[in-house]
């Protein structure tokens, strides 16, 4: 063995070639499973994809860094399932480019927070954390009710969660800037067509407390209340075990 | 410069590289280090017998030892209601005059409804359930909706305004920013309201306000609050006679209650816990308060 490794090292291409062998096998091992990914990932077809303020508030998620200190995946321990709800499953991620899984956890895990708080606790919470929960180390965001929310770009958003494989129609995608506006103002005439595109289970109400404007607090609220909610494929059969 | 040359001071051989007269000795990689190079190399070879570890297109091998994390799982959370079946199964079939008589179930309920709620309701209410402002204090015996425990499993099990179908609904309306009353009238209730409770004294110039305010609140308020402002747990409507306040009992909090209403929101919860978990923390909550005696 030490002879065979003497020699190998010894010839440039067949070390360079040994090298390949070998370090593919790594790359063979996280690869190959992607390519039978739509028979092996369990199905959802219930699922609906983020709407436009939605995926706003993923955005602003993103850009705020929350998933440095939160993740979005329950896993398979008894304690994470006895406090979060049923383990997460791949399906769930299928409309998160990028998923945001992560691993570090300052914060608890967000990934069926959607629906466990009230709107006006999330606000108040990212108004100023200390407010609610006395011994958060979570920064405030106050920033994110005075900023009016961007939403004449979120056609192009759609767009390119399409391109990537989101089932987005050609009617979301051209009405995305006026169903991000409908979602947070339920009085507006915009509202029902978010329910049209969206499903009636869609959340349409003032998140931020404020139906007169569409904040950047209204798109992350309503993104954190959706978290979890896309599909119930995975609460399904395990309430029924544990019942 | 050879290879396999003999270095004469240490005895050793060289590996035939040499920079400026300076050779490089062939030092073999010590044994111990190769032993737990080919130690390692063994359990990665036993563990993929063992355990699942390489794709084959649509599965994976297995392993002899059928290790599945899900039911690994599945069988910790089987095991630990097991566990705990020697009182949940009380708690399950006995009704709650019987579980709040029986002091060792109520230790049991106490220890586990701490943890349930602080995992659930505590972000709102408090570690102390004290709430904060806009979240009732559950320790007040200020029941918006009935402190029985079967009243509170309602409020656990559907929320209040909560979107579930079988939601308790409560919404207070926004006088002043609707156009129902005007400034002076909402000034004359505040001041009436507030007079319930003893913040306000009816002296001087308060005293007429107190009175206009009486009848404003006669004319609006009653149908919810009734007669005396005692509250309605019915709709959820709070006693404006004690001196528990959601919102605040400073006069510009009232003032703001009332020009723009109140439409507190509780999440239902049916969904995501047990009906155990719902009738332990019923039984928690409601003993707070006395626990706070």
């Amino acid at each position: 063995m030490p002879n065979f490794h003497r020699k190998l090292e010894r010839s440039a291409i067949g070390f360079v070639l040994a090298i390949i062998v070998v370090a593919s096998i790594g790359g063979f091992v996280e690869i190959a499973p992607l390519f039978t990914i739509d028979e092996t990932v369990e199905k959802a077809p219930d699922m609906r994809v983020y709407t436009p303020l939605e995926l706003a508030g993923r955005n602003i998620y993103l850009r705020e860094g929350c998933y440095a200190c939160h993740s979005q995946m329950i896993r398979t321990l008894r304690d994470e399932v006895e406090r979060y709800g049923p383990y997460s499953l791949a399906v769930e991620s299928q409309y998160d480019h990028p998923m945001l899984w992560g691993s570090k956890r300052t914060g608890p895990d967000l990934a069926r927070v959607g629906g466990k708080y009230s709107d006006a606790w999330q606000v108040a919470h990212l108004r100023n954390p200390r407010d609610v929960v006395p011994v958060s180390v979570m920064p405030a965001y106050r920033w994110l009710e005075d900023n009016t929310l961007k939403t004449e770009d979120l056609g192009d958003h759609l767009l390119a969660m399409r391109r990537v494989g989101v089932p987005y129609t050609q009617a979301m995608i051209d009405n995305a800037p006026a169903d991000a506006y409908g979602q947070a103002t339920p009085d507006t005439d915009r509202a029902a067509g978010v329910s049209e595109r969206y499903g009636e289970a869609t959340n349409i109400r003032a998140f931020d407390g404020d139906p007169s404007r569409v904040t950047e607090m209204d798109a992350l609220v309503a993104y954190l209340q959706i978290l979890g909610k896309l599909t119930d494929v995975a609460t399904a059969p395990a309430v029924a075990a544990k019942e | 410069m050879e290879i396999g040359k003999r270095d004469p001071v240490t005895g050793k051989t060289t590996t035939g590289h040499e920079w400026n007269g300076i050779e490089e000795l062939d030092t073999p990689v010590p044994r111990v280090v190769l032993f737990f190079l080919f130690v390692t190399i063994l359990f990665s070879v036993v563990y993929w017998v063992l355990m699942p570890a390489w794709p084959l297109g649509v599965t994976y091998t297995k392993g002899l030892l059928g290790f599945d994390d899900r039911q690994v799982v599945a069988s910790a959370v089987s095991d630990a209601t097991l566990e705990r079946a020697a009182w949940t199964d009380k708690v399950a079939s006995m009704d709650f005059p019987a579980i709040q008589a029986d002091e060792g179930l109520m230790r049991s309920v106490r220890e586990t409804g701490r943890t349930l709620f602080a995992d659930n309701c505590a972000v709102c209410h408090g570690v102390d359930a004290k709430g904060g402002p806009g979240f009732p204090d559950l320790t007040a015996k200020a029941w918006l909706w009935g402190g029985s425990p079967e009243q509170i499993t309602q409020t656990i099990e559907f929320g209040i305004n909560s979107g579930h179908p079988d939601t308790r609904v409560s919404q207070m309306m926004a006088f002043g920013r609707d156009g129902v009353l005007d400034r002076k009238q909402i000034n004359d209730v505040v001041a009436y309201v507030r007079s319930l409770s003893g913040a306000e004294a009816a002296t001087g110039d308060n005293a007429g306000r107190i009175e206009a305010g009486r009848e404003v609140f006669a004319a609006n308020c009653v149908a919810c609050h009734g007669d005396t402002g005692k509250g309605n747990v019915e709709v959820g409507a709070p006693d404006l006679t004690d001196a528990k306040w959601i919102y605040g009992s400073d006069t510009q909090s009232v003032f703001n209650t009332v020009y723009g209403g109140r439409q507190g929101h509780m999440p239902h919860w049916k969904d995501r816990l047990t009906p155990i978990d719902v009738k332990v923390l019923a039984l928690y909550v409601q003993s707070l308060d006395g626990a706070a005696k």
